[in-house]
């Protein structure tokens, strides 16, 4: 990491440690938006990293936003911090300004589409997105639909859609949005910038930053927890089937963060699906694993709602599934390497 | 709470050109070679090849140039070793020498052990194996009990090291010996030694594995006469520079790409357009790959760094010879074909020998409870 980088991971760290507490995440699952720390995060520059200072960001690279989303997910922060740097970003690079505050994107799911229908000088919204996130409670949102039979990308404001409120498991809003002929603040062709399928790549690769970010802190609590706890007259790191359990959940936490920071790398150098999708399905696998060891060395204590490590363990049971879960990049993966041939396999993988 | 130091690593431009070389020369030695014939990866023992591989230049990449080496980075050499390894190259001949006994010689050995033994390593010429477990020392390797007393002008030997592999074909081992006994401190009054294998009163008997094959071996020492001049480093230093060399053994690629030949051939069988089922199975076995492969580049650039990442080589190892053992047991899970030896289609023979050769992968070179002990102590649990 560089020193730009060292500095902006321990703003992070600093500033949520401070912000994100318990009880923060807790009001937030019931329903509270948790504005002041929306606030903190727009005024240190946190929620727009790799967007060009020219339209409001910090003229970072997607590499600095890499750094933010871990600490989003290593502290569980119950903010759409990804959903607004993606939305911003596919605006940005389409010549849109980017409005303050919060944002969403849509569609989500890789078979929706939604239609933008010409109005006079101006455009016209339809169509349904299922399960995005913060969808009846963010700013603006950001869609890419279909207009003129082009990719647009168009900036919609909140509320303007019927919502249907629902969350995930971490209790995070997932929200059916029905546009019917909705007024569009601003739209245009998708920038030449942007890679096929922008919103999901995107989407994948912030979750998966995210769940690194998660497993890194589900192995220092489950260390802290394990060095404390005293069972049969010793702390629980004594015995060997512990450790050795925690020497797999470290193993899986190295792969997911190294999987994860090679697709915002190969994002930067402009070509990721392949990156993407091998970071979306390594630190998916690794989630379920990683939670699952969590909770054993936690025991009883750690399956309780007043201990922490649900925040975490309920998000990335969720994240692994969204923005396509791992048999949807698998399954695509898959394809692509196959229709490449056998013997194309392991170019390709040091071409990458 | 020690962290995980894995930065992503950049191969230089240098390290591409390599690449294409080593390519280069794999399609002209081993062309035609078979997918069974491959599927042996580091297993595989072949003086030729490994002489041709180091007349082309690629053995002892990185040391100077004066013991014969090429001077070129760490990372070249990981080039030459990830395409060898990738293209079932068999490197048996030299891969011991390469990787551990050459630098473990570079960095204590004598002037004069360094002139005599690298040169001919680096031309390929040399097969080292590694004397290390004896019959009631194998993963708690401190506790060896072979001993090499001080006699007139050297050294003598008594005792046996079992487990090691290609004795009977090598030319030379280094092995560790106690020198002296240290009541209650085992890892103290060990040394290292060169021991050429065809010494008087060195007894080689085979041990066959149970796909049938002679890999293993069990060496008695009886009366070994072993010269002063053969000492490596220190006499009494054996325990630290044996972890040394561990290092060394633990993180190159071939920690997780013991199957890769399964995996392509199982490419190869589901066709350009597969189903839906091989077809998430192929993209999740490339997402797994493609990111050990990452973790193994991340190793090898601190190691180029001059930093000691003992810690790291040990997840790699420990992740990635689970992922090597996971690629028998999916293809099991979905296709339901058999494991075959000598007869089948290349496919099932390739199967065949990795269902049997895959127990070995997470017990040579230090087992996976060895190496999660390591990383639960990196983790500070222990």
């Amino acid at each position: 990491m560089n020193d730009t980088r060292t500095l902006l991971a321990d703003t992070c760290t600093r500033l949520f440690t401070a912000e994100v507490t318990p009880a923060l995440i807790e009001a937030a699952e019931k329903g509270v938006w948790p504005a002041a720390l929306w606030q903190i995060l727009e005024e240190n520059g946190l929620t727009l990293p790799q967007i060009p200072e020219s339209r409001g960001g910090a003229g970072g690279a997607w590499g600095d936003a890499h750094v933010v989303l871990a600490a989003c997910g290593r502290f569980a922060v119950p903010l759409p911090v990804a959903e607004t740097m993606i939305g911003a970003w596919l605006l940005s690079e389409s010549g849109l300004n980017v409005p303050l505050g919060p944002l969403t994107v849509a569609p989500v799911r890789p078979a929706e589409k939604l239609a933008l229908a010409r109005e006079g000088a101006g455009w016209r919204l339809s169509g349904t997105a299922v399960r995005v996130p913060w969808g009846a409670s963010a700013g603006h949102v950001v869609v890419l639909a279909e207009g003129d039979g082009k990719p647009m990308v168009a900036l919609v404001k909140g509320g303007t859609a019927k919502a249907e409120p629902d969350v995930n498991l971490a209790q995070e809003a997932r929200d059916t949005l029905e546009w019917t002929g909705a007024p569009v603040l601003s739209a245009a062709a998708a920038g030449a910038g942007l890679p096929t399928g922008a919103l999901m790549l995107a989407g994948a690769m912030a979750r998966s930053a995210q769940m690194a970010g998660g497993l890194e802190s589900l192995l220092s609590q489950s260390v802290k927890y394990v060095a404390e706890r005293v069972q049969f007259g010793r702390p629980l790191a004594s015995f060997q089937a512990i450790q050795h359990q925690l020497a797999l959940l470290a193993g899986h936490t190295a792969a997911a963060g190294i999987a994860a920071q090679k697709g915002f790398a190969a994002m930067d150098a402009g070509d990721a699906g392949f990156e993407i999708a091998c970071a979306k399905i390594r630190t998916g696998e690794a989630s379920g694993l990683g939670a699952g060891i969590a909770h054993q060395c936690h025991g009883a204590i750690g399956f309780t709602y007043e201990h922490t490590l649900h925040f975490v363990t309920r998000r990335l049971w969720s994240w692994r599934a969204e923005f396509g879960a791992e048999a949807y990049w698998a399954a695509a993966l898959g394809r692509e390497v196959a229709a490449r041939g056998a013997d194309a396999l392991w170019p390709y993988l040091t071409s990458r | 709470m020690a962290t995980f130091n894995f930065e992503l690593g950049e191969l230089p431009p240098e390290a591409q050109k390599v690449r294409e070389e080593i390519r280069d020369f794999l399609a002209r030695t081993l062309g035609g070679t078979s997918a069974t014939k491959r599927a042996l990866s580091w297993g595989g023992f072949d003086r030729e090849f490994s002489r041709k591989l180091g007349e082309a230049g690629f053995i002892g990449m990185t040391w100077p140039k004066k013991y014969g080496g090429h001077e070129r980075s760490a990372l070249e050499r990981y080039v030459v070793l990830e395409e060898t390894l990738a293209a079932g190259a068999p490197t048996s001949a030299h891969w011991v020498a390469d990787r551990q006994s050459g630098p473990l010689l570079l960095r204590f050995g004598t002037e004069e052990q360094r002139r005599r033994f690298l040169p001919r390593i680096a031309k390929g010429e040399l097969a080292f194996a590694i004397g290390m477990s004896e019959p009631d020392s194998g993963s708690d390797l401190a506790s060896i009990r072979t001993r090499a007393e001080r006699v007139e002008g050297g050294y003598r030997v008594n005792g046996t090291k079992i487990w090691t592999s290609n004795a009977h074909i090598s030319d030379y081992a280094i092995a560790l010996f106690r020198t002296k006994v240290v009541p209650d401190k085992k890892h103290e009054g060990l040394s290292q030694f060169l021991v050429d294998l065809k010494s008087e009163g060195i007894g080689i008997r085979p041990i066959i594995d149970l796909a049938g094959g002679h890999h293993f071996n069990e060496v008695h020492f009886q009366n070994v006469f072993v010269p002063d001049d053969m000492l490596v480093g220190k006499d009494g230093d054996g325990w630290k520079q044996v972890t040394t060399e561990l290092a060394f053994e633990r993180s190159g690629p071939e920690r997780y790409l013991s199957s890769v030949q399964l995996v392509i051939e199982l490419i190869r069988e589901a066709g350009a357009e597969p189903g839906e089922r091989a077809a998430v199975v192929i993209g999740r076995l490339t997402a797994h790959m493609a990111t050990l492969r990452q973790m193994s580049l991340s190793v090898a650039g601190m190691l180029q760094a001059g930093q000691n990442p003992n810690l790291e080589a040990a997840v790699v190892k420990d992740v990635g010879t689970s992922f090597e053992q996971e690629i028998p047991e999916v293809v099991h899970a979905l296709l339901g074909i058999e494991p075959r030896l000598g007869s089948g289609s290349q496919f099932e023979r390739v199967f065949g020998y990795l269902v049997e050769h895959a127990p070995s992968f997470s017990l040579r070179g230090g087992t996976r409870e060895v190496l999660r002990g390591i990383i639960a102590r990196g983790l500070g649990l222990r």
